[in-house]
């Protein structure tokens, strides 16, 4: 409304954030809202203009005819160049762009396209609406053809008569666009206040009442001419423009009334203090008379306050046209001023920090100013050009992926952050490609590509952006890409593949079918005999879905990739011989245990009640069961067991991973690359098992018990105590609950059991044991002596005896003790592979995850006693190197994982507990299907 | 009859769900979509959906039929891709004209049949019109940001086809929907402006939807909400709201903000949930309607219904949840300041 500060001139862009936040047009009345008549403009932002709104900035710094800079730039292409001169104009507070490209070399309709198509890649700046500033129709047309945004067009008049004004005004409206318009009539400019105001009305009628425009979205500009030029007619302009926008606001108050107020000053030039002074004197009065906005160099604004007494009473004197020698008066005090060129304030600190740090910066804003001066000082700072972008250029590019993951930066700032990023990565290049010439002259051979690399997006999907991210990133890493584009079938991405010799497939996809696509074409490089690697990504790509569905129809490799920065690890893994191996073997696990894990929930998550799913028991038919007796019914304690019978039991392959060296036993120890470490790792760990082994630095406890048992209930199984007195022991299972393809068993532990009423008497077994006995006064002296080495290699040790502990035990159950295997004859290498008959599952891991379960097993057999293994409140045990679980013996039982359960059956579990529900879903939280 | 307005004046107008979902249930084959008349077609067409509109126009009319069974006022033409520049994909530009016309005949029949049966609750076919597989936005090469794949003047020539197409098959509202990028959709205003003109006709009411991507609550091409919708406020659409790339419950601070700014009515059609790993959507009809309802008890909506993964069954739900409830009601526009 009145503007009686003028400090908020400068300060317009919060307070205009704030509002548009709450826009909500809300009248008290609960019932029915009210929806006001404000100007609404838009870029990637609202703009409400509201009678508080305070004055509003239009930025004139990128317009041909108003900035040589600005019109150099444009002439010689430098539009990179151009879009920081209107980054400037948003940084000093404008907020709508205005944009003129009228200049006789410049193909006016070209130059406003290209900019405004460059801009809308600029959410910083694009975020405010724009003004399309011409002369020439066409340009105007040409540039509404660019914004998606409810822009301004500046500007159509009566200049060319009625029909010619009514004509661009419908085109104007067919965009949904604001105009401003001229205080012009056929015959000319309006320079009075009479005519200014009759000009402006005559054009609102016409727009009102024979275009069909809302009041709102017009904006007249009636005129700001020149004062103090020395010609006594011009004297009065400000005070006509100042007097017409009263009138023009209590006539048509929904209108806006803006102009370009640099014009008012324009025989100042050169002289911008007195220049700055006189816009902030003449803003000061027509803003009091209901101009709301105005086409102003933001950064060219003095504060009304601030503003020397001296010169701003002579500027009263001029711009109010109040004494007769204001003019003289004003030009006079002008020779006094020694005009400095006013430093533009814009918020530079960023500069101040570190070289990464301004690299980091300049990535997640998206800035390109500096960045090739950064990347340099970066260059010097590190050993190697390619430790810039493994290093802060990286880092920088994870915190955009970040941000861009949570939401908090959107799509076309991270395609600007990878430009940022392709800039400085062309400043390293020359020095990555001399440093490699270099290598070749010191090693001989030839340098090849880091590899060829294949992006495409599926037949059937036209979603491509974060492809082209990957594209850009993989790029700037020194790979060769080749993009295909979107859409591209099979064939075409094969045919492509075999003629360029690409290292890597990428594809991608957004759209759910392209799951399916990416499954044909990895059947289709298998049908082919291709033999590289195939990078699944896109947003509804997982690594689940790549697991289960892809990775299974292609045998060289399939790998889902999160997102562009990890990209990088990825192919680069990929792209390394020796690496690469170690690496796909490492996904190849990694995936066939997901696989393994989905197979046993169901893609979709259907879910029965548990009353029907216990319908589905794995097996049904107990009449031809005969169960083996137990040898050795009851508790078997095993104290100081021998450590080097357990040794021969290690599985190798979880050691070298406890290590991060991941490969396969024994390959890993010839290895291409790790094969020297892993060798090295394994003496040193023989050695020290046989020290172990040996000088029994272990103390190895166990206990198996082996009991009668039946079910008792679906999903309950009664273990008869072997301790005398009391009843039998109830262990509590948990049941699949995900819908299944017919035939198929819900499973539950208790199924391996037969059912009392079959009148067959079943049995089962119980097991802990532990080889950490003794093993912290070891780790003490480690430490004491700053051995970390030798601390993590015990510990690793012990873990892998105590496995293999757990697999001695298992192998003289079966053969031995309960004897049902008795013919069986089975290498490491088989019982690694699981391949005996029976399981032994254990409290807390997938098929029974609930873990105070564990409570009854080392009750039944005194575990703690027995073996010196104690529960912690959360039932992990400890030492650390210790294992327990169930022995069944059934033929058909088999290791499951539960999957997730639905509310019916925890509320049974809990009742089969004597739990609270609370307390069940305590414990379950971890397989609730639904949220707590 | 009820007109339009005055059905969506007294209760929340249920709209459709799903085409593809539907389309899926029927595992059609090539053989399938070509028919007869493209049996000999130079390269496959699986997929194309709208081509059914010729080939298998009963399976297009009977899943119609289904949705107005479940209780939908305003049934979608199939009709979102039938551009010359989404045809251009099957090398089809030629029968995009074609596609409308037949897409809009089968709709309206069957829209007729249910309005016949009860005349009471009429029944309003909406031409659908999708967002092309190109944008204007947005530059789909990365190291040249200016590039556009498709110029306004071309988008505007393709809509304006469809439009004609839906317009003459007899449809009574066009829906402009999946709008990811606004500037598509403002050539799409712009055609239906030009196209009304030129035949010096009323425009049919319009229908805007767009699409918030994700968490940052922006469209693809980076606009806010509120920017959004007073991008496309000059059409004066009869409803505007969102669809699609969301299910329900994520869209829920988005409608309610809609439901604030918006001067004409609401709608809401959101996808099944969110697409689980394998691309499916496992929301539940109940579930849809208890999100759905929720709205409409909030006072956010006035025209409800479903987009990708929902089926008859959903909109069955969504219906009857909100048999009861009030439709939004729409804001005063006022034409004073004070």
């Amino acid at each position: 409304m009145i503007h009686t500060d003028k400090r908020s001139i400068l300060t317009t862009t919060a307070t205009q954030m704030s509002e548009t936040i709450t826009s909500a047009d809300t009248l008290q009345a609960p019932e029915t809202k009210v929806i006001k008549p404000y100007l609404r403009l838009s870029g990637l932002e609202p703009l409400v203009v509201r009678p508080e709104t305070n004055f509003i900035n239009i930025g004139e710094r990128t317009n041909v005819t108003g900035s040589k800079k600005f019109a150099r730039l444009i002439r010689e292409g430098l539009y990179e160049e151009a879009l920081s001169v209107a980054r400037q104009q948003v940084e000093n507070g404008a907020q709508v762009l205005d944009v003129n490209m009228d200049d006789a070399l410049l193909d006016g309709e070209k130059a406003m396209t290209t900019f405004l198509n460059l801009l809308a890649a600029e959410p910083d700046i694009s975020k405010i609406p724009v003004m399309i500033d011409s002369s020439k129709f066409s340009i105007i047309e040409a540039g509404l053809k660019c914004l998606q945004g409810k822009c301004i067009v500046n500007s159509i008049s009566l200049k060319e008569g009625e029909a010619k004004f009514i004509e661009q005004a419908k085109i104007c409206k067919a965009f949904g666009a604001a105009v401003v318009v001229m205080a012009f009539d056929e015959y000319g400019q309006a320079d009075t206040e009479e005519k200014k105001v009759s000009f402006c009305h005559r054009s609102y009628k016409i727009l009102t009442e024979k275009v069909g425009f809302d009041p709102q979205d017009i904006i007249f500009d009636p005129n700001i001419f020149a004062i103090a030029t020395g010609i006594e007619e011009h004297n009065n302009y400000a005070v006509d423009f100042i007097n017409a926008t009263r009138r023009i606001k209590e006539l048509m108050p929904l209108t806006s009334v803006s102009g370009g107020v640099s014009n008012i000053s324009f025989s100042f030039r050169g002289n911008d203090v007195v220049r700055e002074a006189m816009h902030s004197v003449f803003l000061f009065y027509a803003i009091k008379a209901g101009m709301n906005m105005g086409i102003v160099n933001a950064g060219m604004l003095q504060i009304y306050d601030e503003i020397e007494p001296e010169l701003r009473e002579l500027c009263n004197d001029a711009i109010l046209n109040r004494r007769e020698d204001a003019t003289e008066r004003l030009i006079a005090f002008a020779e006094t001023v020694k005009s400095k060129g006013k430093v533009i304030e814009k918020d530079e600190t960023w500069r101040h920090g570190s070289v990464e740090e301004r690299l980091s910066h300049a990535l997640v804003n998206g800035i390109t100013d500096h960045i090739e001066a950064d990347t340099e000082e970066a260059r010097q700072k590190y050993p190697r050009p390619l430790d810039v972008i493994e290093g802060p250029l990286m880092d920088g590019m994870n915190i955009v992926g970040d941000l861009f993951g949570s939401g908090k930066m959107f799509l076309p700032q991270v395609v600007k952050s990878a430009r940022v990023m392709k800039k400085s990565v062309a400043v390293l290049t020359p020095y990555i490609e001399e440093e490699k010439q270099r290598m070749v002259e010191l090693n001989g051979g030839v340098v090849k590509s880091a590899g060829k690399i294949l992006l495409a997006t599926v037949k059937g999907d036209v979603h491509d952006i974060g492809k082209n991210i990957v594209g850009v990133v993989l790029g700037c890493n020194g790979y060769d890409i080749i993009d295909m584009g979107v859409m591209v079938p099979a064939e075409k991405i094969l045919q492509t593949a075999r003629q360029e010799q690409v290292d890597i497939i990428g594809l991608s996809g957004l759209i759910t079918p392209s799951l399916d696509e990416m499954v044909n074409v990895a059947r289709e490089m298998k049908r082919q005999h291709f033999e590289v690697p195939l990078i699944i990504g896109g947003a509804t790509t997982s690594r689940t879905h790549t697991a289960v569905k892809i990775a299974p129809e292609y045998e060289h490799g399939v790998i889902h990739v999160l997102d562009a920065s990890r990209s990088v690890t990825v192919t680069s893994s990929l792209l390394n011989k020796a690496l690469k191996k170690t690496f796909l073997d490492d996904v190849k696990i990694e995936y066939q245990k997901l696989n393994e894990n989905f197979r046993n929930k169901k893609p979709v998550k259907q879910y029965l009640p548990i009353a029907e799913a216990r319908q589905h028991k794995a097996i049904t038919n107990w009449s031809n069961y005969q169960p083996v007796v137990p040898k050795q019914l009851g508790v078997h304690v095993f104290k100081n067991y021998d450590l080097g019978e357990i040794a021969e039991f290690i599985d190798w392959q979880p050691f070298f991973i406890s290590w991060e060296l991941h490969g396969k036993f024994p390959q890993i120890l010839t290895d291409e690359i790790v094969g020297k470490e892993a060798s090295r790792l394994f003496e040193d760990a023989k050695a020290m098992l046989k020290r172990i082994v040996e000088e029994k630095w272990l103390t190895a406890n166990g206990v198996i018990g082996l009991f009668p048992a039946n079910r008792s209930a679906d999903d309950t199984i009664s273990v008869l105590s072997p301790k005398p007195g009391e009843g039998p022991v109830h262990l509590e299972c948990l049941r699949q609950q995900i819908k299944k393809a017919p035939g198929q068993p819900n499973l539950s532990l208790a199924d391996f059991i037969a059912p009392a009423e079959a009148g067959i008497q079943d049995y089962m077994g119980a097991f802990a044991v532990t080889t950490g006995g003794d093993i912290e006064k070891w780790l003490e002296k480690f430490k004491a002596d700053h051995d970390d080495y030798s601390s993590i290699m015990l510990k690793a040790l012990a873990d892998r005896l105590v496995e293999a502990f757990a697999e001695l035990m298992h192998k003289r159950v079966r053969l031995e003790f309960w004897g049902y295997a008795a013919t069986e004859q089975l290498d490491n290498d088989a019982l690694i592979r699981e391949e005996y008959s029976g399981i032994r599952p254990a409290p807390g891991y997938p098929a029974c995850p609930e873990h105070t379960e564990k409570y009854k097993l080392f009750d039944m057999l005194d575990a703690t006693e027995n073996t010196g293994i104690i529960l912690t409140e959360s039932l992990a045990m400890y030492p650390a190197s210790s294992v327990s679980g169930w022995y069944f013996a059934h033929p058909e039982a088999k290791y499951f994982g539960l999957g997730k359960i639905e509310k019916d059956q925890v509320e049974d579990y809990a009742a089969r507990k004597g739990w609270s529900i609370e307390e069940a879903e305590k414990w379950l939280r971890p397989v609730l299907e639904y949220d707590m | 009859m009820k007109s339009l307005s005055q059905c969506a004046a007294e209760r929340i107008l249920i709209i459709d769900g799903a085409m593809g979902t539907m389309i899926q249930r029927y595992k059609l084959e090539e053989a399938d979509y070509r028919g007869e008349r493209f049996k000999d077609y130079h390269m496959d067409v699986k997929g194309n959906n709208d081509l059914l509109n010729l080939t298998q126009p009963h399976i297009i009319e009977a899943i119609h039929k289904e949705y107005l069974e479940a209780g939908a006022d305003i049934i979608e033409t199939n009709t979102f891709s039938s551009t010359t520049i989404a045809m251009a994909d099957y090398d089809m530009q030629s029968i995009a004209y074609e596609l409308n016309v037949a897409a809009a005949s089968i709709a309206k029949k069957a829209a007729k049949e249910y309005t016949e049966k009860n005349p009471d609750k009429p029944r309003f076919v909406a031409g659908a019109i999708g967002p092309l597989n190109k944008t204007l936005s947005l530059s789909p090469d990365v190291n040249n940001p200016g590039f556009r794949s498709v110029s306004f003047d071309e988008v505007v020539t393709a809509y304006y086809e469809q439009i004609k197409g839906l317009h003459e098959g007899g449809v009574d509202i066009l829906l402009i929907e999946t709008i990811f990028d606004t500037l598509n959709s403002k050539a799409a205003i712009f055609a239906i402006k030009k196209y009304f003109s030129d035949i010096d006709q009323p425009e049919l009411p319009v229908m805007i939807s767009g699409t918030i991507t994700d968490a940052s609550g922006r469209t693809l091409s980076g606009q806010t909400l509120e920017a959004f919708y007073i991008s496309v406020m000059h059409v004066k659409p009869f409803s505007v709201g969102l669809n699609c790339a969301l299910g329900g419950e994520q869209m829920r601070p988005y409608i309610a903000e809609l439901s604030q700014i918006a001067a004409c009515n609401v709608s809401c059609y959101p996808n099944a949930g969110l697409p689980n790993a394998f691309g499916e959507y496992d929301e539940t009809p109940d579930h849809t309607a208890h999100i759905i309802e929720d709205f409409a008890r909030e006072g956010y909506v006035n025209i409800v219904g479903g987009c990708c993964g929902t089926t008859p069954d959903h909109i069955r739900h969504i219906a009857e949840h909100v048999k009861t409830m009030p439709p939004r009601p729409v804001p005063l526009q006022v034409e004073e300041l004070a």
